[in-house]
């Protein structure tokens, strides 16, 4: 039978040091609270109704990118965490502990792919999600992971961006596109806009381009919106991914508060998966709400409106060879898929799609809170998505389109490690290329 | 009494009423339970559930059974087999006639016969299966062999009681027990699978079709 490598040790203080407080009492406490207080039919049904088949292992990038090493199949995580704390009542120690953290933190993205391979539909990633929701209950998580929700719960935003650089950022993307387009005004607060628009924590600080791209975008289609100066202008969500969530109620109420209090009749956001998952489904799932009390709509549905409607028109074609990444959240999670390709088509001449496409792409091994577990993690993450690597290789492209933060990010990791020799983009930076700016507004 | 009246008459009975009993109780307490999950009832939907009861239960209807078409061929005979043969065989209905006046058709003799022994090498294709593929071992418990051995024992001695391989009548008991066996596993462990599929199935197929707008197979 074949033998696959222990895993290597890492340290992270979130995990290491984190197990040292806790006692056997607690630990029981805390999952026998998980699991019978908080969670009802679908964890019990699930965990009953699997059949110990194997069937879901393929689906898994973590598997495949390790020649079907077992511990990476998406049952074998949940054997190695779920099943075992209920085989023994709650009654595991606190490096059992660690170890679920760590596979549960960073060995699963909670992608669903696996959801459509499993023959039952059974929600591997809700029963690692609920996993990460016990680690969190304990405090061990990994340390950046829990950085960017302590700044969540402090600041209303994922970066610790303080109110007045936020500012201070958009008046900087307002002035660099006020020399590139008339009237290119990023208005703030103003009550009665059509669109709202957020971003996520990250955008003002390292991708600030971004909201200028955007601004340019909606000057040039003639939108009305606005964004807000204030908390709620983040949609990002990390607490959702770290298990805490009631931080990551907090967020997405504030959120919706400020689309409500703007009096605006959608939400816009920028090009982020994990941001519309909580935003249109883990936030208001867990705040008893059906549906978001403001439509949402991801960046890329936006794109295809206004490219659709003819209220941005394409001039010129991006000519490299171009191929794109689904994100997850966005695909599987909203059926997009033919969207991004109907935008992708419109504004590239060379547009190479992958194998497999649609809710059948792999993940970009970013998403669903493991990047944010920061550089202990990085080489799990990259070793993980060796597949991703060679699907991108075969369609011989030279730009990769993510429009999603985690996958941009996590699939730049890939291209430096796997030597790819491609460089990768949002769309937003793209459809500038090819829009055409009307005489009126030319500077 | 002797021990094949036992089997025959109150054990019958019991494994009957307990299994039918089991199944309400397990179905009943999902349900009941399902209402703390906030979402399982709003997001549900006929239409999406069936669309993808639909393609999973079509054989190569899923992305997944097309990788794997063996494991997709050998587990629809096998299903279909276990499912059908106990309800069409002609020594059992004869027996439903007997007991109660109940009479329905039923498939030729030779036809049961290849389908019990289709069972008997499915079950031996999975346990195969548990043993060399690293991904199964990995996640098989002593459980799974033994929930195996529930669902073979019947369609094994039965086949060796119709062919009167061994001795007939205590093989003829057991086959008996081992379905009474089986009846009584299936609401009580893992076996469950067989009502729990169409609702783990619809809930998703609703959940990724009616609010996520993607496909689910
Ligand atoms: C309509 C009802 C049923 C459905 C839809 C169903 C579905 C499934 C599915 C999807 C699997 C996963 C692995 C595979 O594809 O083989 C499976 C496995 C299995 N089923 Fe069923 N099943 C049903 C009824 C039953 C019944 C009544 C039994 C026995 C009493 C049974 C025994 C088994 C066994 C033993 C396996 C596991 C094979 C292994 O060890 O890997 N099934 N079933
Ligand atoms: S990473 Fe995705 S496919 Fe792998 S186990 Fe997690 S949810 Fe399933
Ligand atoms: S495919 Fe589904 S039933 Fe089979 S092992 Fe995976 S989760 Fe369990």
């Amino acid at each position: 039978m074949a033998t696959f490598p222990e895993r290597e040790p890492v340290e992270d203080i979130g995990l290491d040091e984190t197990i040292k407080k806790l006692t056997p009492e607690r630990i029981e406490k805390t999952i026998l609270k998980v699991l019978n207080e908080e969670s009802a039919a679908r964890l019990k049904v699930y965990v009953n109704t699997c059949v110990h088949c194997g069937l879901c292992s393929n689906a898994c990038h973590f598997y495949n990118s390790h020649d079907g090493d077992v511990k990476y199949a998406p049952v074998s995580k949940v054997k190695d965490t779920l099943w075992e704390m209920i085989r023994k009542k709650g009654r595991v120690d606190g490096e059992f502990i660690r170890k679920a953290s760590r596979i549960a933190f960073t060995e699963c993205n909670v992608c669903r792919r696996c959801s459509m391979y499993c023959p039952f539909g059974i929600d591997l990633a809700y029963l690692i999600l609920t996993v990460r929701r016990i680690c969190h209950l304990l405090g061990v998580v990994p340390q950046y992971l829990q950085d960017t929700v302590n700044s969540h719960a402090a600041t209303l935003n994922q970066m610790w961006v303080k109110p007045d650089e936020w500012i201070d950022t958009l008046q900087w993307q307002e002035e660099e596109q006020l020399d590139e387009v008339v009237g290119a005004r990023i208005p703030l607060d103003r009550e009665g806009a059509e669109i709202m628009y957020s971003v996520i924590g990250p955008e003002p600080k390292f991708l600030p381009q971004l909201i200028g791209h955007m601004d340019q975008i909606m000057t040039v289609a003639g939108m009305s919106w606005t964004v807000p100066s204030l908390d709620g202008w983040d949609n990002s969500n990390m607490a959702m991914y770290s298990g805490d969530f009631e931080i990551m109620a907090r967020v997405e109420r504030k959120h919706y508060d400020k689309a409500l209090e703007l009096k605006v009749k959608k939400i816009v956001m920028g090009e982020c998966g994990h941001a519309f998952r909580g935003a249109a489904y883990d936030g208001p799932k867990w705040l008893g709400w059906l549906r978001p009390p403001v439509p949402l709509i991801h960046a890329v549905e936006f794109y295809y409106d206004l490219i659709h409607s003819g209220r941005l028109k394409i001039v010129k074609k991006y000519e490299e060879p171009i191929t794109l990444q689904d994100p997850c959240n966005i695909v599987r999670g909203k059926g997009l898929g033919n969207k991004l390709r109907y935008i992708m088509n419109a504004t590239c001449s060379d547009f190479r799609d992958v194998e497999p496409r649609f809710e059948h792409n792999y993940c970009c091994c970013a998403g669903g809170g493991v990047i944010n577990c920061g550089p202990p993690w990085k080489t799990t993450r990259v070793n993980g998505n060796r597949v991703k690597a060679e699907q991108f290789r075969a369609t011989e492209a030279k730009v990769i389109v993510t429009p999603c933060h985690n996958c941009h990010s996590g699939i730049e990791d890939i291209v430096s490690n796997y030597k790819l020799d491609m460089h990768v983009k949002f769309f937003c930076e793209i459809l500038v290329e090819c829009i055409e700016i009307p005489e009126s507004l030319k500077v | 009494m002797d021990l094949y009246e036992i089997v025959r008459g109150p054990l019958a009975w019991a494994a009957l009423l307990l299994f039918v009993l089991g199944t309400a109780y397990r179905i009943v307490s999902m349900l009941i339970e399902a209402r703390r999950d906030k979402v399982v009832y709003p997001y549900l939907s006929l239409k999406y559930g069936l669309r993808s009861l639909m393609h999973w239960l079509i054989p190569f209807g899923s992305v997944n059974m097309r990788k794997r078409p063996v494991m997709t061929v050998v587990s629809f005979a096998f299903h279909i087999c276990l499912l059908v043969t106990p309800v069409f065989l002609l020594a059992h209905i004869i027996l439903w006639d007997e007991s109660w006046g109940l009479q329905w058709w039923s498939l030729p003799e030779a036809v049961t016969d290849v389908m019990s022994v289709l069972v008997v090498g499915a079950c031996a294709f999975f346990l195969i299966r548990r043993i060399v593929a690293p991904e199964v071992q990995n996640v098989t418990f002593l459980s799974d062999y033994v929930l195996l051995a529930v669902v073979v024992l019947p369609f094994l001695t039965g086949f060796l009681a119709y062919h009167q391989l061994g001795p007939y009548r205590p093989m003829l008991i057991l086959h008996i027990l081992a379905g009474e066996i089986m009846l009584v596993a299936i609401p009580f462990s893992r076996l469950s699978h067989m009502f729990f599929f169409f609702f783990t199935r619809a809930y998703m197929g609703s959940e990724f079709g009616k609010v996520r707008n993607a496909r689910d197979w």
